[in-house]
């Protein structure tokens, strides 16, 4: 059989036996596994038919659980049913998978293992989900490299089906899930000749059928409980056996064996490591090459890690063995040491080799990197007198003292592969073309290739960092490159040279690639000096292109992609350059062949231009520049930030010790302000002889970068030579004071929606407004110092204006600034605007989420704090509890006023009647109240200060909560009306006093765009390929059916004002509120900076009607919801075809997109109508 | 019984009444509902190779933007790989229309590329249209491009489209034209067999709350009838081509007088857009009274009968027209 060779990550290699081995496939996004479903459903969508020759069904649920919950169904009922899933998905299948496991069920679950959230979430790969799920009975079956990933699905299917064990089949997360390899694809042939149609027909005949019913599920008693928990054990005892036998099976098939455990090295090795997933892939190299150096060393790779095969392990295990050192990628704190560990030792024991000495180490959690040189620093370990056990390589743990020194320039780079590294913006298309050249080496060439890709924290402007093996030797590798060892260095984005140590990758004698608007006789002077002394110590040969002009010109826009991928054939010498240059169109071709011609050739002419506007440059013998690289933070930076974080900004974050990392996963406020990314080419000017001073613009900005301030005029007198101001136009405020809207240049993201919303335009030339975009660079140095000035300006007195309006509110200091979220993001001016009403008193419970990662995503945050040091104390929890977490923090609170109130009491005495009645009546209906209680909670402190009486302390330590506070329970659609609507539901209904903002992108937008219950008919999303069939959930209409929940439904671009009031309003309800607020986002597919235009049109089109039910009205006697929007007055299709998840299903399926468009604008009808009642119905004392 | 039947671009048409470039013929619904009232041929709504190309790359831009840039969202949009984003929409109509309709139908172009001018006439042809119609859709906005460089491109255009398709070829033309006599004699020299008077090109307004300009496209009215009457009237006899009039035909009685300047046929579309198709057979039914009134026998009977060359003043067509409009209106004061 000719073997097929193909160029796919992980993800895709296991999706695709999984799809072809199903009937029924469940799914919901996790990172890294959501690939996989989103393989799954694209296929089913375009028909894609299975082994036997039918469509696999593939339905999206509302969380794993759900599709936990559906695949038992399904396998209940006989179908060849499979999920992926990752992390805290896999836990919430746990329930389900002790039932199915207990029902000997048949299945495959495919994880792409990762960590799990503890101190932190993390999305990154290791085995504590896995691990975490190893006590539910469950096979767990693990690959390590994208081939084996593939391979191991179908093994795993074939041995559930005969083992009747269910079978979890993990890869590591990223390392090979999203790992791009070339591997030999699992015919259909090859399938089919594996698979046993017996087995299958035996799964279908055990499935519910009430042509012969039967009951499964029984409840059960002390009686028969116990005998009948121990039936499962033959079947147990059986599955090792089954798994090698149909690896041995596969083997003869596809020419690949594998075995329970797979041995390497020296036949009669001493020490010996023990270690499963892709970890095992750089051991076998490391071990293999050892062993070529005379080291007695073997590795155990552990496949089938349960059930345990104590026999099979042994037979692996050399008998030469002296010590073992088992590597774990999980961490069980307070266990006597981690799992496999302890499985191991076990084995020892009961296998009577208890004379071989053991140790265990940690390695690799969150996919930290696991070098060769780190597996030699185990096996080192072995050889000492008193080995480290319970170590961790790969990390200075300078707290426990468990790591293991590491040799780094230990290396076993084989000579012959080339390495390369390239730097690029996430928006200029890198990582995608550096997949195209992996594709293009892989299959075009009878080289191996290997493509891994680093991603920044940031959703905008972000770094990546694509690391690509080839060679004609197999690579096992699954590492990034390291420091001296690339042969090829580009760095697409000239800006980073100025932040980070690219050319420590290059090896001497290395290409450097540069894409510089300088030419190759300027570029030199516009180095650094490290960058020039890099290039002369370590002999590269440099080469600069003008990507951005070619683009430019070529019609590109900002993605060089294709420019630098042909710039890198061109210099690299992988491919002759003609060949390389027919190879990337076809490739284009076969990528964007369908997207139009015009597509094709903007792409085809950036590769003819690229050739021509590519130079070597000759190097000088000196450096010559004065400049240096920029330091991560501003000296002015506080200590941690400098010492901490700093590290993390410039990638360097590996470097830091355990002592260095907070204990309890507790971080300071107010840190984005140090990061100065600079990403805006342009950024907005401010035209006082226009302004309004509306405010609106400062509302709007996404990333807080422009701020109003209204202020004692006499402060000018400092002022910086460039800075403005003008009169205050504030009533408030008129005499007096001066009135400055200022930009913070280095935090500005370039998003233009305060251009677009500002209302002011020149009566001479209407083009320009009160504010107007021009270059960054020329303003950035002047307007940096007035952004100090600025911001040194007190904030002005909260109690003395209403914050009710626009302009007043925008007087609140934001609390929420520079967040790494999307250029022109439709979620963060309303996290904005919370902060600035309630910043300085809220709790915020955040789910999971976009939200979560610009909100929390280290290094940095941008919840930050006042000058009194106030500000909102934020906290995730999980994707699925967030409403429920909001609610504990709602419980403390409160409980905690009514003890300090009975504390109060208790002191009357000490306190003075006067203060206590004070404090217990005391009306914080307003900031001037709040301020009030503040001052009298600080009056209670200082009079018990000096009190030895445990309560008077317990008081102190409460008194706190005697001030106002208020609960924000922040979160996406995702949370909202799929997994985490159950408990949204209970605590609405709970009548407790809660805050809930659900920022309704109509979509999972942190995963990448799948369909949720908020996304509209017509739309396509992912898991909606074809278009979503069914109508968005009203969610708001839901939680009006209570009677008792303030509910509003409101759209910031359309009318702001709405949007202050309800948010206010919501605050002010002593009870549950429900702010549902339209988020315009890049899933959406249109230009961001258009989106308050956007949002007015789909409050037009009556897509999104505007309300506030304010259940207060009710006993006033009138009707609680007020309908704000107007009757709908623009097609649906006016709003909807702006938006390409709209429009692409036209250009898919125009059929299609027309019958939902009509249902579309239907459903608008009727809820119109629906609404328009429940707003007229009278809710007055009855008429007689 | 009065003869209705006319020839344009050598088809032969049971009346001159046709149905220009609408959205009407993106339906076939509405296209047989034109034919059943009695419409003689079908000018179809244009194929705009700039619209091709902007939706291309609209759509190649929000799939790619934001991609492999952030760890969990490799893209956002999910990639169906398959998109009708070429010709072939258009193409599937023209053949469509020709499958449920047994008039002319007449595809309509307009292009930005030399390649995409003559590749879309060819496959508009392939696709079974009758004739093709040239939609020369430019606004000059440059003062350093002279007139001669543009109409000079525009001839080269059409010479080129015509050698590269078989059936007959129209022009519509912008009334813009410093000479247009001989601008149309050019025209007509590189290839066209017919020429149709003139486009209507979307005329921007403002919006004074907003100071924002407005993009709409109002239906014409018969007032508009005046300016290709005139140009058809000059032309006719001078250019050897068969005159479409457009803009500005409600009436029966601008049929006529489509006829009488030189037309052979009379092309409207804001009435049927706004009246829908149950205008075309009163309108066909006055036509024909009125002829039978008068003892016409045919409508080729009529045609050029007022051109400048068939009056008797034939410099009332000329600018002494125009200032013996201004003294008329002088004495009406």
């Amino acid at each position: 059989m000719k073997q097929q060779i193909v160029t796919i990550d992980g993800n895709e290699a296991t999706a695709s036996v999984a799809h072809r081995l199903s009937e029924v496939i469940a799914i919901y996004p996790i990172t890294p596994s959501s690939a996989m479903g989103e393989f799954a459903d694209e296929w089913t969508s375009k028909g894609k038919k299975n082994l036997w020759g039918t469509i696999p069904a593939v339905i999206e649920m509302q969380s794993e659980g759900g599709a936990a919950g559906a695949v038992h169904g399904a396998l209940q009922t006989g179908a060849l049913t499979t999920t992926f899933t990752a992390s805290q998905g896999l836990l919430l299948m746990i329930p389900n998978m002790y039932k199915i496991a207990g029902e000997l069920t048949s299945t495959v679950f495919h994880v792409a293992a990762r960590s799990l959230a503890a101190q932190g979430l993390s999305i990154f790969g290791d085995h504590q989900d896995v691990m975490g799920a190893r006590q539910t009975g469950w096979a767990l079956l693990s690959s390590g490299s994208v081939q084996e990933a593939q391979d191991f699905a179908a093994i795993a299917q074939m041995s559930t089906l005969k083992a009747r064990l269910p079978f979890i089949h993990f890869f590591d997360g990223f390392r090979t899930s999203h790992e791009v390899a070339k591997i030999f694809y699992l015919t259909d042939e090859e399938l089919r000749a594996f698979v046993d149609e017996d087995l299958i027909r035996a799964h279908r005949a055990r499935g519910l059928n009430p042509d012969n019913p039967v009951l499964r599920g029984t409840a059960q008693n002390p009686d028969v409980y116990f005998q009948a928990r121990e039936t499962v054990n033959p079947y147990y005892a059986a599955a090792p056996a089954i798994v090698q036998e149909m690896m041995d099976k596969f083997a003869q098939i596809t020419g690949r064996h594998y075995n329970l455990f797979d041995y390497v090295g020296h036949p009669e090795a001493e020490r010996v490591m023990v270690i499963m997933g892709s970890g095992g892939d750089t051991a076998e190299a490391t071990v293999n090459y050892l062993v070529e150096q005379d080291e007695k060393v073997g590795l155990v790779r552990v496949r089938l890690y349960l059930p345990f095969s104590i026999e099979h392990f042994l037979k692996a295990l050399p008998k030469s063995t002296k010590s073992i050192a088992v590597l774990d990628r999980t961490k069980e704190p307070g266990s006597m040491g981690e799992p496999l560990y302890l499985d191991v030792v076990n084995a020892l024991v009961e296998g009577q080799r208890s004379n071989i000495k053991v140790i265990g180490g940690r390695y690799g959690l969150s996919s930290k990197e696991y070098t060769p040189a780190m597996v030699k620093a185990g096996l080192d370990e072995l050889k000492k007198a008193e080995p480290k056990t319970h170590f961790t390589v790969g990390i200075n743990d300078d707290v426990s003292h468990t790591s293991i020194e590491v040799d780094s320039s230990f290396s076993i780079e084989n000579p012959e592969t080339v390495r390369c590294v390239f730097f690029g913006l996430g928006s200029d298309g890198t990582v995608g073309a550096n997949k195209n050249s992996i594709k293009i080496i892989g299959e075009e060439t009878d080289n191996f290739a290997q493509g891994y890709f680093v991603y920044d924290s940031k959703k905008s402007g972000q770094m990546t960092i694509s690391h690509l093996r080839f060679g004609s030797k197999p690579i096992h590798a699954p590492y990034l490159i390291e420091a001296n060892q690339a042969n090829f260095v580009a760095c697409h984005q000239f800006t980073f040279l100025e932040r980070y140590d690219i050319l420590k990758y290059a090896k001497e004698g290395a290409v450097f690639l540069l894409n510089s608007l300088s030419g190759k006789d300027e570029v030199w002077d516009t180095l650094q000096s490290e960058v020039q002394s890099a290039i002369i110590e370590k002999k590269l040969k440099f080469y600069v292109i003008n990507g951005y002009e070619v683009a430019e010109k070529t019609g590109m826009g900002q993605r060089v992609n294709t420019i630098m991928q042909t710039a890198f054939f061109a210099i690299s010498g992988v491919l002759p350059r003609e060949q390389a240059i027919e190879e990337i169109k076809h490739a284009i071709q076969k990528t964007y062949g369908k997207r139009g011609e015009a597509v094709v050739k903007k792409n085809f002419d950036a590769v003819d231009a690229t050739v021509a506007n590519l130079y070597e440059v000759k190097v000088p013998t000196q450096v010559t520049s004065k400049m240096t690289r920029r330091p991560a933070v501003p000296d002015a930076a506080p200590g941690f930030v400098k010492d901490v974080l700093a590290p993390m900004i410039s990638f360097n974050g590996d470097d830091l010790p355990v002592s260095a990392m907070p204990v309890d996963g507790t971080y300071p406020l107010g840190t984005t302000q140090w990061e100065k990314r600079n990403l805006a080419l342009e950024i907005p000017v401010w035209e006082p002889d226009l302004c309004i001073q509306c405010g609106k613009c400062v509302m709007v900005c996404p990333h807080a970068v422009i701020r109003h301030k209204v202020y004692d005029e006499k402060l000018v007198a400092d002022a910086p030579e460039t800075f403005k101001h003008m009169p205050s136009k504030f009533k408030e405020f008129s005499q007096g004071f001066a009135y400055t809207l200022q930009v913070a240049p280095e935090d500005c993201t370039g998003c233009t929606l305060c251009v677009e919303v500002c209302p002011v335009k020149d009566k001479s030339a209407v083009g320009r407004k009160a504010i107007n975009m021009a270059p960054q660079p020329a303003l950035r140095d002047a307007e940096a110092k007035n952004w100090d000035f600025f911001m040194n300006i007190p904030d002005m007195d909260r109690k003395l204006f209403n914050p009710s309006t626009i302009k007043n509110s925008q007087l609140l200091r934001p609390l929420f600034e520079f967040s790494g979220a999307c250029l022109g993001c439709g979620e963060t001016p309303y996290v904005k605007l919370v902060s600035q009403l309630f910043g300085d008193r809220a709790v915020v419970a955040n789910a999971t989420g976009c939200s979560s990662i610009y909100g929390g995503n280290l290094p940095t945050t941008p919840w930050a704090v006042n000058a009194e040091g106030r500000g909102p104390a934020w906290s995730n929890s999980l994707f699925e509890d967030n409403a429920e977490f909001g609610l504990g923090m709602r419980l403390t609170i409160d409980k905690q006023n009514e003890y300090a109130l009975e504390l109060a009491k208790i002191f009357e005495k000490e306190l003075s009647a006067e203060l206590v009645n004070a404090i217990v009546n005391a009306n914080q209906s307003d900031e001037a109240g709040i301020q009030a209680q503040r001052e009298r909670v600080a009056e209670l402190k200082n009079k018990l200060a000096k009190s030895n009486d445990s309560r008077a302390k317990d008081l102190i330590s409460l008194a706190d909560n005697l001030v106002k506070k208020s609960v924000w329970i922040i979160g996406g659609d995702g949370w909202a009306y799929d997994i985490g609507y159950g408990g949204l539901d209970h605590v609405l209904a709970s009548g407790r006093n809660v805050n809930i903002l659900v920022l309704d992108t109509e979509v999972y937008s942190n995963t990448g765009g799948q369909s949720s219950k908020s996304t509209p008919r017509a739309a396509v999303a992912k898991f909606a390929m074809s278009g979503k069939g069914i109508p968005k959930k009203d969610l708001g209409l839901i939680a009006m059916s209570y009677g008792y929940v303030y509910v509003a439904r409101i759209a910031m671009g359309a009318n702001d004002q709405q949007t202050l009031r309800a948010l206010i309003e919501a605050e002010s309800y002593d009870g549950p509120s429900l702010i549902i607020a339209y988020s315009h986002c890049i899933a959406h597919g249109y230009d961001l900076s258009k989106g308050l235009e956007q949002q007015k049109l789909a409050v037009q089109s009556g897509h999104w009607p505007m309300y506030r039910y304010d259940p207060r009205l009710i006993e006033e006697g009138k009707n609680p919801l007020v309908i704000e929007s107007k009757e709908p007055s623009i097609p649906l299709s006016q709003y909807a075809y702006n938006e390409t998840r709209y429009k692409m299903l036209t250009q898919m399926d125009e059929g299609r997109a027309e019958e939902l468009m009509k249902e579309a604008q239907s459903d608008i009808k009727s809820r119109w109508a629906f609404y328009q009642q429940m707003a007229s119905m009278h809710y007055g004392k009855e008429e007689k | 019984m009065t003869d209705l039947t006319t020839t344009y671009l050598g088809l032969k048409l049971k009346n001159p009444l046709v149905a220009s470039a609408s959205p009407l013929s993106k339906k076939i619904e509405t296209a047989r509902q034109l034919e059943e009232a009695g419409v003689s041929a079908i000018v179809m709504y244009s194929l705009f190779e700039e619209q091709i190309i902007h939706e291309s790359l609209e759509l190649d831009h929000y799939l790619t933007r934001g991609t492999d840039s952030f760890a969990e969202a490799m893209t956002y949009l999910p990639d169906s790989g398959t998109y009708a984003m070429g010709p072939e929409k258009y193409l599937n109509q023209v053949a469509e229309l020709k499958k449920a309709l047994s008039i002319p139908v007449i595809g309509s172009l307009n292009g930005v590329s030399k390649g995409g001018w003559t590749s879309y006439a060819k496959q508009i042809e392939d696709a079974g249209a009758d004739a093709l119609e040239l939609n020369l859709y430019f606004v000059s906005t440059d003062p350093n491009l002279a007139s001669q460089e543009l109409e000079n491109a525009q001839v080269e255009l059409v010479a080129e489209v015509k050698s590269a398709i078989k059936i007959p070829l129209a022009v519509k033309l912008s009334p813009f034209v410093t000479s247009l006599p001989n601008f149309a004699k050019r025209i007509v020299e590189a290839g066209a067999n017919g020429l149709v008077l003139f486009n209507r090109f979307y005329q921007p307004d403002f919006d004074l709350n907003e100071l924002e300009i407005l993009h709409s496209l109002d239906l014409s009215t018969s007032a508009e009838l005046r300016l290709p009457l005139r140009w058809i009237s000059i032309l006719y006899g001078k250019v050897n081509a068969d005159f479409a009039l457009t803009s500005g035909v409600h009436t029966y009685t601008d049929v006529l007088k489509s006829m009488m300047a030189g037309a052979k046929v009379a092309m409207m579309a804001s009435s049927l857009l706004h009246n829908g198709a149950a205008v075309v057979p009163t309108m066909l039914k006055e036509l024909e009274g009125w002829m039978n009134e008068r003892e016409y026998k045919s409508i080729q009977q009529m045609q050029g009968s007022m051109s400048q060359k068939s009056v008797k003043e034939p410099a009332a067509f000329e600018r002494g027209n125009y200032m013996k409009v201004l003294n008329s209106f002088r004495e009406t004061i």
